[in-house]
């Protein structure tokens, strides 16, 4: 770049770009810094490597290196090193469907794919049509998906709940909580910051009740004791007895989220809402519902994330969940090897891992953009 | 007269159902009469169930004999005792548990959340790492790792692994040795307490003088060699010695010392490892959400780097740390009754699991079960106000 001038003392070419600090830059500069700043930090440095290069590559023969990816059961009983994909291969479909029936299958996957179909342009903060989507996650959906699985209607076969099971049951007991929960939390929150103090005391009382007992003894109260509450010959299916107290148990967490959001916004939006002479619920549902959720969509997300982890207890009560199904998977001495448990165990991590770090990352996601006006 | 009318105008008549009192009222009454009315629905299909089942309701079966045996049990209980006898050992089993994880979590919670904030690579990215795989599986998952695919394949007895011949692992659970006092002991006990009365004699004493004097005294190094010098003089003076029992290979078992099955070596390790990451992630936002103004007023005060970290940060710190951390505490015990999915004998297990089966008293053992865990919420919920209302932030 020149720059045309009169004046002798100013240049008109840049000075040419003097290089950085050597000590500054680089490779060496980066571990200097972030490895070998100080002899207490060279020591840790030293030590960890030492662990890593022990603990990597006992986990790549694992994993990879001794692992069998093809064969029979034979060649995994002479691998007794490395993890037993042939294992997983053969027993996935009863990892993922339980006892479904095979030929229908197609049922679990529409179910899914419908699912995701609804759910991604939820998660996503520009995707346009909100509001239908809601309504049609939040109450067509389900209707749907209990027709496709359940069937019994429309010439499909049916197909009871004790056939249910694995991941498919995961999910379903997912769904269902999320689903179930978040109008169960909004009412419990709105009845615990209301002006009426009997419906107050009512919601403070149920949210502290069912958060302070574990989610077992809610599970084994749904499971023994729900049958002696309702009459007699009525009987409660058993998958939907546990659904049912896991969403009011999440319920109960859920509302303490939200009563956060009602709590952090402001008076005026309240007092102003008043002023346009908008009674409770319109002012609940268009000015202050929208602004709290917003608010606390992070913690939201953060519950959904305990209640996928905690469907797992369903098991204890003898539900056929992706945990309960990978043990039953190999139970029988057809399926013996020294690493089927750490194989069935690996495959349970990454499933559960897949679907709590993204959903955990989205927390993350949402809560940097609602951020925003606070960042320095 | 005529402004004054003009000021208060007669309120607008309205029909009496849009008076927002009136309907609080109602709306109120109508909500008790459906909670009324589904409670006597729930009772009155109880009374009519338990009667078709020719059962009856009350607690008189907490004396009847149980029946059955326990595997892990800190208080005395043999075949013979009755139904509160397993209600106690579960309640001690559970509270044993939780305490020994609590203790191991928080340590290395503590740790966790110093290592994510370190200035070192690697340890910030493998503590991240960790706490991300373990945070993001189910704690079930982990207890059934650690019990059914690591504890429970261990070695048989014979072929226990062995380190430096005083601890053992196999299949059956972990061994190690256990101290015998002999009736001397009590002397060094006393000792210990005197030495710690002396230590914060010595830290009152020495805090006065800072104030008056401004001078220092290394205290935390006295408040040591107080307790270390007369534990050990008590000790020698006294001739008490401590012999440890070391457990030794008798037949087909090891006996002596102290042995934890692996029902409950893994509850530990699952409890412990899983809630430290959520501590961990609790002591990192603590530390973050110290401002650094905060570090450098307190530099330009001239305070010390151990005088900034104690008088400074952490107090600030903890304010952050403690409510969430004694929550977690709360979530650690309630879970330890996962335990029920690996056998280990706690409340939910032996109680609400076996106890239930054989008496049948779902709505009385449940019900008992229920208020444990409430007691214990309740509980953490009373001293956490207590804590907050002392550590509130007073301003202005």
């Amino acid at each position: 770049m020149t720059i045309e001038s009169n004046f002798l003392y100013v240049r008109e070419t840049e000075a040419p770009v003097s290089p950085p600090p050597r000590r500054e830059t680089g490779l060496g500069y980066w571990l200097r810094s972030n490895l070998f700043s100080s002899l207490g930090n060279t020591v840790l440095t030293v030590v960890t490597i030492v662990f890593l290069a022990w603990i990597l590559p006992i986990l790549y023969n694992f994993l990879v290196g001794e692992a069998v990816f093809a064969g029979t059961m034979d060649d995994c009983r002479a691998h007794p090193a490395g993890a037993c994909w042939v294992y997983i291969q053969a027993r996935a479909s009863f990892m993922v469907y339980g006892f479904y029936p095979i030929a229908e299958y197609w049922r679990p996957n529409t179910v899914f794919v419908l699912g995701l179909a609804l759910i991604i342009p939820l998660l996503m903060p520009r995707a346009p049509y909100k509001v239908p989507n809601i309504i049609a996650f939040l109450v067509v959906y389900p209707i749907v998906a209990v027709i496709l699985l359940a069937g019994g209607v429309f010439g499909l076969p049916y197909v009871p709940t004790e056939m249910w099971g694995g991941l498919m049951l995961t999910l379903a007991l997912s769904v269902v909580g999320v689903v179930g929960s978040f109008p169960i939390g909004i009412l419990l929150a709105l009845g615990r910051r209301s002006n009426l103090p009997i419906i107050k005391t009512l919601c403070i009382l149920t949210i502290e009740l069912w958060r302070a007992v574990p989610l077992i003894t809610v599970l084994f109260m749904a499971s023994v004791m729900l049958p002696l509450f309702v009459p007699n010959g009525f009987t409660v299916d058993k998958l939907v007895r546990a659904m049912i107290g896991i969403t009011i148990f999440y319920g109960a967490y859920m509302a303490e989220t939200i009563r956060g959001g009602l709590q952090a916004l402001p008076r005026g939006q309240f007092e102003a809402a008043a002023a346009l002479g908008l009674n409770y619920w319109k002012s609940t549902i268009f000015i202050i519902l929208p602004q709290a959720l917003k608010y606390v969509i992070p913690g939201i997300v953060g519950t959904f994330i305990s209640l996928v982890k905690d469907t797992s207890l369903v098991s204890i009560v003898g539900l056929l969940d992706l945990i309960n199904a990978i043990n039953a998977a190999g139970a029988s001495a057809e399926w013996a090897s020294p690493t089927k448990a750490f194989t069935g165990y690996t495959f349970a991590i990454a499933i559960y891992f897949v679907l709590c770090f993204s959903l955990s990352r989205y927390a993350k996601y949402m809560e940097d953009r609602l951020n925003t006006g606070h960042k320095r | 007269m005529a402004t004054e009318t003009a000021g208060r105008l007669a309120p607008p008549r309205a029909v009496f159902y849009n008076d927002p009192v009136i309907r609080g009222y109602l709306y109120q009454g109508v909500m008790v009469l459906l909670v009324v009315a589904f409670g006597y629905w729930l009772i009155s299909n109880a009374i009519v169930n338990l009667r078709a089942q020719g059962k009856t309701f009350g607690f008189d079966f907490l004396w009847q004999t149980a029946g059955f045996d326990i595997a892990f049990k800190l208080v005395p209980y043999e075949r013979a005792s009755t139904y509160f006898d397993v209600f106690k050992v579960g309640l001690v089993n559970t509270l044993f548990v939780s305490v020994i994880s609590i203790v191991i979590a928080t340590a290395l919670g503590f740790l966790l959340g110093i290592a994510r904030l370190s200035k070192n690579w690697l340890i910030a990215n493998i503590a991240a790492v960790y706490v991300e795989v373990t945070r993001n599986m189910p704690l079930l998952l982990q207890l059934f790792i650690w019990y059914f695919a690591v504890l429970k394949v261990m070695p048989p007895v014979k072929q226990s692994l062995n380190a430096w011949d005083v601890f053992f692992l196999n299949g059956r659970g972990l061994y190690g040795p256990s101290p015998i006092f002999d009736d001397r002991f009590g002397w060094v006990m006393i000792a210990v307490a005197v030495s710690i009365v002396l230590a914060i004699a010595m830290r009152l004493w020495a805090k006065r003088r800072l104030e008056t004097t401004g001078q220092r005294f290394p205290v935390v190094i006295t408040a040591i060699a107080i307790v270390v010098v007369v534990t050990a003089m008590a000790y020698l003076v006294s001739g008490t010695r401590i012999e440890f029992e070391i457990p030794a290979l008798a037949g087909f078992n090891f006996k002596g010392g102290f042995t934890a099955p692996p029902e409950f070596t893994a509850l530990v390790i699952g409890l412990a490892l899983y809630h430290a990451t959520f501590i961990g992630e609790n002591v990192r936002a603590g530390i973050q959400a110290v401002s650094h103004g905060q570090t450098e007023a307190a530099q330009s005060l001239g305070l010390q780097d151990n005088d900034r970290l104690r008088l400074v940060v952490i107090p600030q710190a903890m304010r952050v740390i403690i409510p969430p951390t004694t929550s977690e505490f709360l979530s650690l015990i309630k879970n330890s009754s996962l335990g029920a999915a690996i056998a280990f004998p706690e409340l939910v297990s032996v109680y609400a699991g076996t106890a239930l089966n054989q008496s049948g008293r779902a709505i009385e053992i449940i019900a008992m079960t229920m208020l444990v865990y409430l007691t214990f919420s309740l509980i953490t919920s009373f001293l956490m106000n207590i804590y907050n209302a002392r550590v509130a932030l007073v301003e202005r």
